[in-house]
């Protein structure tokens, strides 16, 4: 499996709420995909489409109602929630539209969190990996910043961060640059793109900004629960 | 399986959380900090009233008194064939001696949870001076043994402390009824043709006025002489050192030596009923405080919970597990109780201090360390308990659903 890099690949992927009840209603309808490690994939699609079910179901927040995910290679529907949940901390890094940090915390400590929930206290390897993160993502000198001090992209960016200390190998962005202006919109998807250059994790970012998807490597179109189109954008730098 | 390195990230969360939300955290602090200070307070008033009220009722009466065993009918068994009907008054009990009271008294001096072992000569007489006539008690003893038990050097009021050859104590109310000082004489008459002219040495007041008023302390062989008791006692007093264990060892020392024993807790059945009914109302009230207490954790905790929804989430999203969340909620109840009863307990001190300082000064009320160790451990307890409801809500949410709460 990594000999092709692939991180993630879904196989008849069916998703119902209601499952059992007569109000039942199947928003995924079996969906097949792959996604490696080289891909800057944008999900796009109509609001309703079932873009941020997928998205939870990918990140192993929601479980499929029948078919299977292989994060890495390895089958995720037979996990109980411990056994997700771990693997979610350690292999996926999650982008949300409003950026969501913990208030309580500092910049540096929310991006700390990840590690924090699995190891406990952060030793001296996690603290400087935290500040790299942070210099990378322009923040250095906020480390100590509370996040009601910061701006949005501000926010976003450490949430990037924060996303990003447990080198995970598949970064989900539900409408990261959705509540920014242009230019800071600019700005945080650039990172995004840096981060995929220089890590080289697999990115998949949710967003129904057309201008957004063309940027990205590959578009995966997901109408009505099913992907209609899912091509390899030319125009795009490589 | 819970590693304490990763419970350092559930006590920096629950610690983060509760530094963020100060202003609930000081009020509900307040709260649970009020409530443990009238536990603690209550508490420490009732023990200080209790204990000193026992040690006023003990400071004038032996723990455990051996009385020679009740006389008793002996109804000789009818020939066989015979119906027989018994129509029996009880024996009047006359005044007597306990048999063997010499090797009793010796005795008892070798059991270990025995403090002070008295043999006491005590009946009744009549008191003449003039035309005046008062009915008193007699008590003849062995002052040696006997200030063990009531220690009778600390009610002194007049004269000395002496009896014996023709020497005795009289109550401050008798000397009074009497009008007689120290030095005045007296006339004893036990009507049993002995009557003896004694010297009143001291004058005592011991505080009830029963006693007051009719004892009358001589030596134990001049009281055995005038009660025609030669050589005899009638009762033997004990103390022992832990007093509520009066009772238990009263009956065993009644069958070591077949005498009736009566254990001061028998005797003062009334006030144990009533400092029994004391503790009871004090229970209640500490009980209740602790419930609001508990409830005010838990619907602060509840709120709380509810405001954190979306940072629930993102735990959840970044690593957390279901057990991570409780723990963090329960963390916040067991300090939340830790820290109002710390706050508490400091505010209970100083209503203690006001009390022995500027109180009616009865009394004094002592704040025993026992008290504020359980204390301590109690409420934060009822932190950790009270956190439970709104820490299991917390944890079984859905992270999808956490993450898009508004």
């Amino acid at each position: 499996m990594s000999d092709t890099g692939e991180v993630l690949r879904l196989e008849a992927l069916r998703k119902s709420y209601n499952l059992g009840k007569p109000n039942e209603v199947e928003v995924l309808h079996g969906l097949d995909m792959t996604i490696s490690r080289h891909d800057f994939a944008s999900l796009i699609g109509p609001s309703g489409s079932g873009k941020s079910t997928l998205l939870n179901v990918i990140g192993l927040l929601d479980k499929p109602s029948s078919g299977e995910i292989y994060l890495l290679g390895k089958p995720t529907s037979h996990m109980d929630d411990a056994g997700r949940t771990q693997l979610r901390g350690s292999s996926i890094g999650f982008v949300f539209q409003f950026h969501h940090l913990i208030k309580a915390f500092s910049a540096i400590e929310n991006v700390l969190m990840p590690l924090m929930l699995t190891q406990g206290k952060p030793d001296h390897a996690a603290v400087d990996r935290a500040r790299e993160l942070l210099a990378a993502v322009g923040l250095l000198k906020h480390a100590d910043t509370k996040p009601s001090q910061l701006s949005g992209g501000q926010q976003q960016r450490v949430a990037i961060a924060r996303a990003l200390i447990t080198e995970p190998a598949l970064l989900l962005a539900d409408e990261p640059t959705g509540n920014l202006d242009t230019q800071t919109a600019g700005e945080v998807f650039e990172l995004f793109r840096r981060v995929h250059r220089e890590r080289g994790c697999a990115v998949l970012l949710v967003t129904h900004d057309p201008r957004l998807s063309a940027n990205c490597d590959r578009t995966i179109n997901l109408v009505d629960g099913r992907i209609v189109s899912d091509f390899m954008n030319n125009t795009a730098p490589a | 399986m819970i590693q304490p390195k990763r419970l350092w990230t559930e006590w920096a969360l629950a610690i983060g959380f509760l530094r963020e939300g100060r202003a609930q955290s000081i009020m509900i602090s307040v709260g649970v900090a009020v409530g443990v200070a009238v536990i603690v307070f209550i508490t420490a008033l009732i023990q200080g009233l209790q204990a000193n009220i026992i040690e006023r009722t003990l400071g004038t009466q032996a723990h455990i008194r051996l009385l020679a065993p009740e006389e008793l009918n002996h109804v000789l068994p009818a020939p066989p064939g015979t119906l027989q009907l018994v129509l029996e008054d009880r024996r009047a009990q006359r005044l007597r001696s306990i048999n063997n009271w010499q090797q009793i008294s010796a005795t008892l001096d070798q059991l270990p949870n025995l403090t002070a072992v008295s043999p006491v000569v005590s009946g009744p007489a009549f008191v003449r001076r003039g035309d005046a006539l008062e009915s008193v008690a007699l008590v003849g003893m062995d002052p040696e043994r006997y200030l063990q038990i009531i220690p009778l050097e600390r009610y002194m009021r007049e004269g000395q402390l002496r009896v014996g050859a023709d020497d005795v104590l009289i109550g401050k109310l008798l000397a009074n009824d009497l009008g007689v000082q120290v030095g005045n004489k007296l006339r004893l008459d036990t009507g049993q043709q002995n009557t003896a002219v004694v010297n009143i040495a001291g004058i005592f007041e011991l505080g009830v006025r029963e006693l007051d008023e009719r004892y009358v302390y001589l030596d134990l062989k001049q009281a055995q002489s005038l009660l025609d008791l030669p050589g005899g006692v009638t009762v033997i007093d004990l103390t022992v050192a832990d007093i509520f264990e009066a009772e238990r060892i009263a009956k065993q020392v009644g069958r070591l030596t077949s005498l009736k024993a009566e254990s001061w807790i028998k005797t003062n059945t009334q006030l144990m009923n009533a400092l029994t009914a004391q503790s009871l109302s004090t229970n209640m009230i500490i009980v209740f405080v602790a419930i609001s207490v508990a409830f005010g954790i838990a619907s602060v905790l509840s709120v709380s919970a509810v405001q954190r929804t979306r940072e629930i989430g993102i735990l959840r999203a970044t690593g957390a597990t279901r057990q991570q969340v409780l723990r963090v909620f329960l963390i916040q109840g067991a300090l939340l109780g830790l820290l109002g009863s710390v706050v508490g307990i400091v505010a209970s001190y100083g209503l203690v201090w006001v009390f022995n300082t500027f109180g009616p000064g009865l009394f004094y009320i002592p704040v025993p360390r026992t008290l504020v160790v359980v204390t301590l451990l109690l409420a934060t307890l009822t932190g950790v308990l009270a956190a439970a409801v709104p820490s299991r809500r917390a944890a079984r949410l859905d992270p999808v659903e956490a993450i898009r709460y508004v």
